[in-house]
């Protein structure tokens, strides 16, 4: 569980995206899109879910790609190529089903559009037309552009202040693309409130949407149900029966409080830190 | 011959709930063998036909009796690979003590004056780790050309691990969390089962050559059939029950309602009760609401109300039973303990729904009064909801300790792998052999949750079939 390397891909307004590779043969050898790890900085650490952006089989390599936020993925930010994670297990969650579905929409916003990465070329090389959409605050934070544009047939690029792409929202495109033309799948990672826009700019066009959930977990093995969403009213955990749900059957008002449930404590802890 | 039982020493409630060590002391050197010599050596006797795993209960506490401490630890292990363990955490009153000569005939469990053989085993075990007494492997020139894999690191697959590694087999246990032992590590918290206790019991197993490998889940890094074709000529699935069980009432999801495994994974595996040095957060209520009378909700009401002690909360921690303490299927000495501790028990109680606050947590408890009705098939009468007793009561913390289901981690990607309803693993019940060829399986992956020392009688019966398996090859 070495890091190999480690980049930061996006640093601006105080946020840092970064990228790390790491040693892991047998999680490298069995990741497929879709699908994340969970780790541990050091012992007194946070069990973190990440998603597995890229797992390079021969190398044994497994890339992540991680937006600091609280003290834990700063603490994982602050490692340096050739230190090692305390623990790294997976892969976790189902993978992305992928098969030919004709045109396929990839909605990612923020670090979403890494986990939207491993989907769209899995989805390119089935045989789907690709169309991507990121979202981005700024320029400076926009991450994997040219990486997308590779596995798809059209990059749209959104920016909530215009400094690239266009100025607004991912849905702003997305229900454009879905007014002209049909398409057969959205799939959508990034904020939780993204995602429910996202659910709800589908509804109208009655398309299997799915959204990959990125809910509070602790062992992420579907023993502890801290994960639980409600799914066409019925309780999942997101670590196993997930992470991916059909959009308009995700109970989002509950989801968005579940996910605020330990906002003191990470407030709290990030002081105490000078974080 | 003295006929009241030697009390054991426990840690005074007032002082113990402020923090997370041992409660219960245990035996002195008097007095354990004052507790041996009440023993009367029963020509015919009923204790070990108690024991799940069947341990000569008589002869150690013979050997103890006559300070040959030495030998009943020899003894012990001989069926039991835990004595530290299991002396501390079996629920002794329902089996050794209970077949017990002193116990009463037809009591629900034993009697007071029945020996406190688990205090003694705890002894011995507790001897047997300061003196590093250590078992011997037996040399089979046959058996270590051999490897088996071991999933799971909790008592079933320890002790599997155990029992093979001790008859030369080349052992790899492989667990899925970042730390081994499963249940006796995220789910029993330190104040019953110290964690050097544990770590002893462990490190005992890895001095007979068993190999750990921790973070790696069989079925996701590595499939059944991988590991055999690694080399591994039998399995051992020690699973557990992963999936913990809601009441599937409105409000369940309401933020800071939590399952008893989340919420006891969060002190005991990631030590939220000392956040923010360790860096997993835990909620803590004014008024705490733990549902269930099994060991679990015990656990979890103990480890809620310290939490209210350590945090300067006025303690409010209800256990909310829909039967009575009776049926509750909890160890007896855990319900002393709990009531020492300012646990209050609000029994007859069906919860029908949590309610909250505009930001989603939770707030109120509603629930019906109950009464016990006709015996259901366990033998416990059943609670039957009285009509329009509706009551509410405030509750801003609470913890489901209804039971588990079965992990289905594996299940779910081997479907040659044969379950229940339940999903529970089918066993062969005379060898524990599964629907796979070389695939054995123990614990509460096999007919659902048990106790700690069933595991073990499972196991150890998994591991005589399994050396049979071996020896055929």
């Amino acid at each position: 569980m070495k890091i190999l390397n480690k980049e930061i891909i996006a640093d601006s307004q105080g946020i840092r995206i970064i990228k790390i590779d790491i040693h892991s043969p047998d999680i490298a050898k069995k990741a497929q899109a879709g699908q994340f790890v969970v780790l541990m900085v050091k012992e007194v650490g946070e069990r973190i879910p990440l998603t597995v952006v890229k797992a390079d089989p021969v190398k044994g390599i497994v890339t992540i790609i991680v937006q600091e936020a609280g003290l834990s993925t700063k603490l994982l930010g602050s490692l340096e190529k050739g230190e090692s994670l305390y623990s790294m297990v997976g892969p976790l969650g189902h993978p992305t089903q992928i098969k030919k579905y004709g045109n396929v929409i990839l909605v990612g916003g923020g670090v979403g559009i890494a986990e939207i990465y491993p989907v769209a070329r899995a989805m390119k090389d089935a045989g789907n037309h690709v169309t991507a959409i990121l979202g981005s605050r700024t320029k400076e934070l926009l991450i994997l552009e040219s990486e997308l544009k590779e596995v798809s047939a059209e990059v749209l690029v959104m920016t909530d202040d215009g400094s690239y792409g266009r100025k607004g929202f991912v849905t702003d495109s997305l229900k454009e693309l879905l007014g002209k033309s049909k398409y057969d799948l959205v799939y959508a990672v990034g904020p939780l409130s993204m995602m429910r826009a996202v659910s709800m700019a589908t509804k109208p066009y009655v398309i299997h949407t799915l959204v990959s959930l990125n809910t509070v977990m602790v062992d992420a093995t579907g023993m502890c149900g801290c994960c639980r969403v409600s799914v066409a009213g019925v309780t999942k955990f997101s670590c196993v029966d997930g992470p991916e749900f059909e959009a308009g059957e995700v109970d989002w008002e509950e989801l968005l409080k579940r996910n605020n449930i330990y906002v003191e404590k990470e407030k709290h802890i990030c002081r105490l830190n000078n974080m | 011959m003295k006929k009241e039982p030697v009390k054991i020493k426990e840690k005074d409630s007032a002082l113990r709930v402020k923090n997370f060590e041992e409660v219960v002391q245990g035996f002195s050197e008097i007095e354990a063998l004052e507790e041996a010599m009440r023993c009367i050596q029963c020509k015919n006797p009923q204790c070990i036909s108690g024991c799940p795993v069947g341990i000569d209960i008589k002869a150690f506490i013979r050997e103890l009796s006559k300070k040959d401490y030495d030998s009943a630890y020899f003894t012990i292990r001989k069926n039991n690979n835990f004595p530290s363990i299991c002396g501390r955490i079996c629920p002794a009153e329902y089996q050794c003590r209970k077949a017990c000569v002193f116990t009463k005939k037809g009591k629900p469990f034993a009697s007071k004056e029945s020996i406190n053989i688990h205090f003694l085993e705890r002894f011995i075990g507790d001897h047997g780790a300061k003196k590093g007494l250590e078992v011997k492997i037996v040399k089979n020139e046959k058996l270590s050309k051999f490897k088996v894999a071991v999933v799971g690191s909790g008592p079933a697959g320890l002790c599997c691990a155990g029992e093979l590694a001790r008859n030369g087999v080349k052992v790899s246990v492989f667990e899925g969390l970042h730390k081994t032992g499963g249940v006796l590590r995220y789910g029993i918290p330190a104040f019953r089962l110290p964690r050097n206790v544990l770590d002893f019991e462990i490190d005992s197993l890895k001095k007979l050559g068993v190999e750990i490998s921790l973070n790696f889940i069989v079925g996701k890094a590595k499939t059944i059939d991988e590991l055999f074709s690694e080399g591994f000529s039998a399995i051992f699935l020690g699973l557990g029950a992963g999936i913990p069980s809601f009441l599937g009432i409105p409000g369940e999801n309401l933020c800071n309602v939590y399952s008893a495994n989340e919420f006891l994974t969060r002190v005991n595996l990631m030590s939220a009760h000392i956040f923010p040095a360790y860096h997993t957060p835990i909620n803590i209520g004014k008024h705490i609401v733990v549902i269930g009378g099994g060991n679990t909700a015990m656990d979890a009401a103990r480890v809620a109300i310290r939490l209210q002690h350590m945090n300067a909360i006025k303690p409010d921690t209800t256990i909310s039973y829909r039967r009575t303490e009776v049926e509750m299927p909890s160890r007896r000495l855990e319900i002393e303990h709990a009531k020492e501790e300012g646990i209050k028990f609000d029994i007859l109680v069906k919860p029908e729904e949590f309610t909250g606050d505009e930001k989603g947590f939770v707030t109120k408890m509603r629930s019906s009064r109950c009464k016990l009705g006709e015996p259901d098939n366990t033998g416990r009468r059943k609670p039957v909801v009285i009509p329009d007793s509706l009551f509410e009561v405030d509750c801003d913390l609470a913890v489901i300790a209804i039971g588990l289901g079965a992990n289905q981690m594996l299940t779910r990607v081997t479907p040659q792998l044969k379950t229940d309803k339940y999903g529970d693993v089918i066993v062969n019940s005379e060898n524990m052999e599964t629907s796979i060829k070389g695939v054995f399986a123990g614990g509460d992956i096999v007919g659902g949750e048990g106790t700690v020392i069933e595991a073990l009688g499972m196991a150890k019966k998994a591991a005589s079939a399994i050396i049979e398996h071996l020896l055929r090859l």
